[in-house]
């Protein structure tokens, strides 16, 4: 779209969700709108703010503008990442796309995997943003804006997430102010031309925004829910808990092995990036089955648990901060069962193992990173699989002390836990949830994801909350808990997290295991593309087809492997180069 | 007298955990969990791996560091077991 006068013009993905009220400001100024779309919005808000227009934009979105008068692109990016946004130089221009794959066919412009993003993959679970899987392709960080002119692209911020100092004791907020909040950020995302559904997990935050969505809506809500053969995995008897109580229309989409091992491929190729959990795969057959019932946008829960503290790990490091204080104590290890009910082999560990696994010294307590060095040291441990040449390649390298490098200088002044919701919110959630198991596949499908928990004035709101009314004890979630007594059955209300999981390598595995599986982890396919060890990746795949893969760490390796093959399959085919050399 | 099983441990260790990957086995005496060789769930399937190999069931108050943490100690506490078993 280009304004009247032909000075702007503006290309866009995503959302205004107060473009309404952004109209009407705009109109009391003076400004003639053409359309009533929100893209007009922004051209007009643009025209009326320029680089300051961001701020008062309430929205997931990303889009460029080309002011013909200062001769430069204006490019920008929700704050909280849930818009991909890419872009490249080749031979003096700078393209841009929502997907690396148009990138791609820009003539000339060649890529190949990027190996220390892989190595981020299989530390931090995620590349770290600009960086992505491809070589010499950047992602628009979230928060920020780039200016592309004949002087060459410029990046800054023009959001980013803070907490208060720990010493500021911040004072309590009521349950009623995060209920308005969170009224309002549904609100606003109910706006569409077209009905808009819910995703139902079957726990706390997707429960409560159905039914503060329920209130809102004239008809029946319609939700959409994921359904696993495996009990570990099944949250059914919970999803229709709440279907039934809010009278929803639910639909819920069996989700079995075979399934998920027949659309990784194309997860793959949708999420553009190698990815070590087999979770987004269901996600991306749900946002068909919610395309062929003929929704195109749905409210999920995504965000509550970054920003109210909701994640075990934000409990994991509690527990563990206190063993460090009294690090002979046999019984604070115990703790550590409490964190994980889900994982029966946790919870047979002795608290000798519990301790001498999860326990840190005192030295530890002041490392930046202390309440994530268990999970990428976990993560990490699939990096055995790693070919010589990779290992050489990659030698000195350390992922997690390039993210430590990346923190904010008030980061130290934090509480520990919003050390760890920093981590979570500012790189895996853009970096994995919203992108690989989110907008990615969702957009598969042409469904788009709406987070209510993400509107910025609540993200703002929960950050500023003392860290007892969000991880209150082991309680996660303590205010919205308090919110969600009067909406939902007790049932949902006190049930503890359970985290979103996917079979993994048992998908993959077995008597229906499909062909590619096979092809991709090859000795010879291995060999060829030269970043895993090939008989390596035999043993693993021998140790998967006997059952024996049961921890996280084999199952992150089997799944890492198979999707970068994949990757390299999708997106570097043909080409003369080995991503090592 | 019982054969000392160092090297039947140590092979399933670099055939299980480090997937043939000898040179990153670290020395008989160093701790597995420190070394990154094992994590949490590996410990249970290193006792599965000596129940089934050596015939003898671990109470859980065996299943700790102290007997299992390194090839050394894994040996002296399968050595330690047969000799009991046996007496």
């Amino acid at each position: 779209m280009a304004s009247t006068d032909g000075r702007l013009v503006i290309s866009f993905n995503g959302e205004i969700f107060n473009h309404v009220e952004l109209r009407k400001d705009l109109e009391a100024r003076g400004h003639v709108f053409r359309t009533t779309s929100d893209t007009e919005v922004i051209l007009h808000l643009y025209a009326a703010y320029g680089d300051g227009c961001l701020s008062r934009l309430n929205g997931d979105f990303a889009f460029a503008i080309w002011d013909d008068e200062r001769q430069r692109m204006f490019l920008a990016r929700d704050r909280m990442g849930v818009r991909p946004l890419f872009y490249a130089q080749h031979r003096g221009a700078v393209y841009f796309a929502s997907e690396v794959k148009a990138l791609l066919t820009v003539p000339g412009f060649t890529s190949k995997l990027d190996i220390r993003a892989l190595d981020q993959i299989f530390t931090l679970w995620a590349p770290l943003a600009p960086r992505t899987a491809f070589e010499n392709v950047f992602e628009l960080e979230p928060g920020s804006y780039a200016i592309v002119d004949a002087s060459g692209t410029r990046t800054a911020r023009y959001w980013q997430l803070t907490f208060p100092d720990r010493d500021d004791r911040p004072s309590p907020r009521s349950a009623d102010e995060l209920e308005a909040l969170l009224s309002d950020a549904v609100r606003l995302r109910m706006r569409a031309d077209v009905p808009v559904g819910c995703y139902l997990s079957g726990g706390l935050d997707s429960s409560i925004v159905a039914a503060v969505a329920s209130r809102m809506s004239a008809d029946p809500l319609r939700t959409y829910a994921i359904g696993f053969e495996s009990a570990e995995h099944d949250e059914s008897r919970y999803q229709s808990i709440v279907a039934e109580h809010l009278r929803t229309r639910h639909l819920r989409t069996l989700v079995t092995g075979s399934d998920i091992a027949r659309d990784f491929r194309n997860v793959v190729t949708h999420a553009e990036r190698p990815i070590i959990r087999s979770a987004p795969s269901p996600l991306y057959a749900l946002a068909r089955t919610v395309r062929s019932d003929g929704i195109k946008a749905v409210l999920t829960g995504e965000g509550a648990d970054e920003i109210l503290a909701g994640y075990d790990i934000f409990k994991e490091a509690k527990v563990r901060r206190f063993c460090a204080r009294q690090p002979g104590s046999r019984f604070r290890p115990l703790l550590f069962r409490r964190l994980y009910p889900y994982l029966p082999n946790l919870a047979r560990q002795t608290p000798e193992y519990l301790s001498a696994y999860f326990a840190a010294g005192k030295q530890d307590l002041d490392d930046p990173l202390f309440s994530h060095r268990p999970r990428f040291r976990s993560t990490s441990a699939a990096k055995i699989l790693f070919s010589a040449d990779l290992r050489s390649a990659l030698d000195g390298y350390d992922a997690a002390e390039e993210m430590a490098s990346q923190l904010p200088e008030d980061f130290r002044r934090w509480h520990p836990l919003h050390q760890g919701q920093y981590l979570e919110t500012r790189f895996l959630l853009p970096g994995y949830i919203l992108s690989s198991q989110g907008d990615r596949m969702a957009m598969a499908h042409g469904i788009e994801g709406r987070f209510p928990f993400l509107d910025h004035r609540l993200v703002e709101f929960a950050a500023g909350l003392p860290p007892d009314q969000k991880l209150k004890g082991l309680e996660e979630k303590h205010l919205l808990r308090r919110v969600a007594r009067d909406l939902l059955p007790k049932e949902i209300v006190e049930r503890p997290k359970q985290p979103y999981r996917a079979p993994d390598s048992e998908a993959f595995v077995g008597p229906s295991s499909s062909a590619y599986v096979h092809a991709m982890l090859h000795p010879d396919n291995i060999r060829s593309t030269g970043l895993f060890d090939p008989s390596a990746v035999d043993r693993l795949h021998r140790k998967c087809e006997a059952g024996k893969a049961v921890g996280f760490r084999d199952n992150a390796a089997f799944i890492g492997v198979l999707s970068t093959e994949l990757w390299q399959q999708a997106f570097t085919a043909g080409s003369a180069c080995r991503a090592v050399a | 007298m019982f054969d000392n099983p160092r090297a039947t441990i140590r092979t399933f260790i670099i055939e299980n955990f480090l997937f043939g990957d000898a040179a990153s086995m670290p020395d008989d005496k160093a701790s597995l969990l420190e070394s990154g060789v094992l994590d949490s769930t590996g410990v249970l399937e290193l006792v599965g791996f000596i129940e089934q190999t050596w015939d003898f069931e671990m109470a859980d108050d065996e299943i700790v560091p102290a007997n299992l943490d390194s090839v050394l100690k894994i040996a002296a506490f399968v050595m330690s077991k047969q000799a009991h078993e046996a007496a």
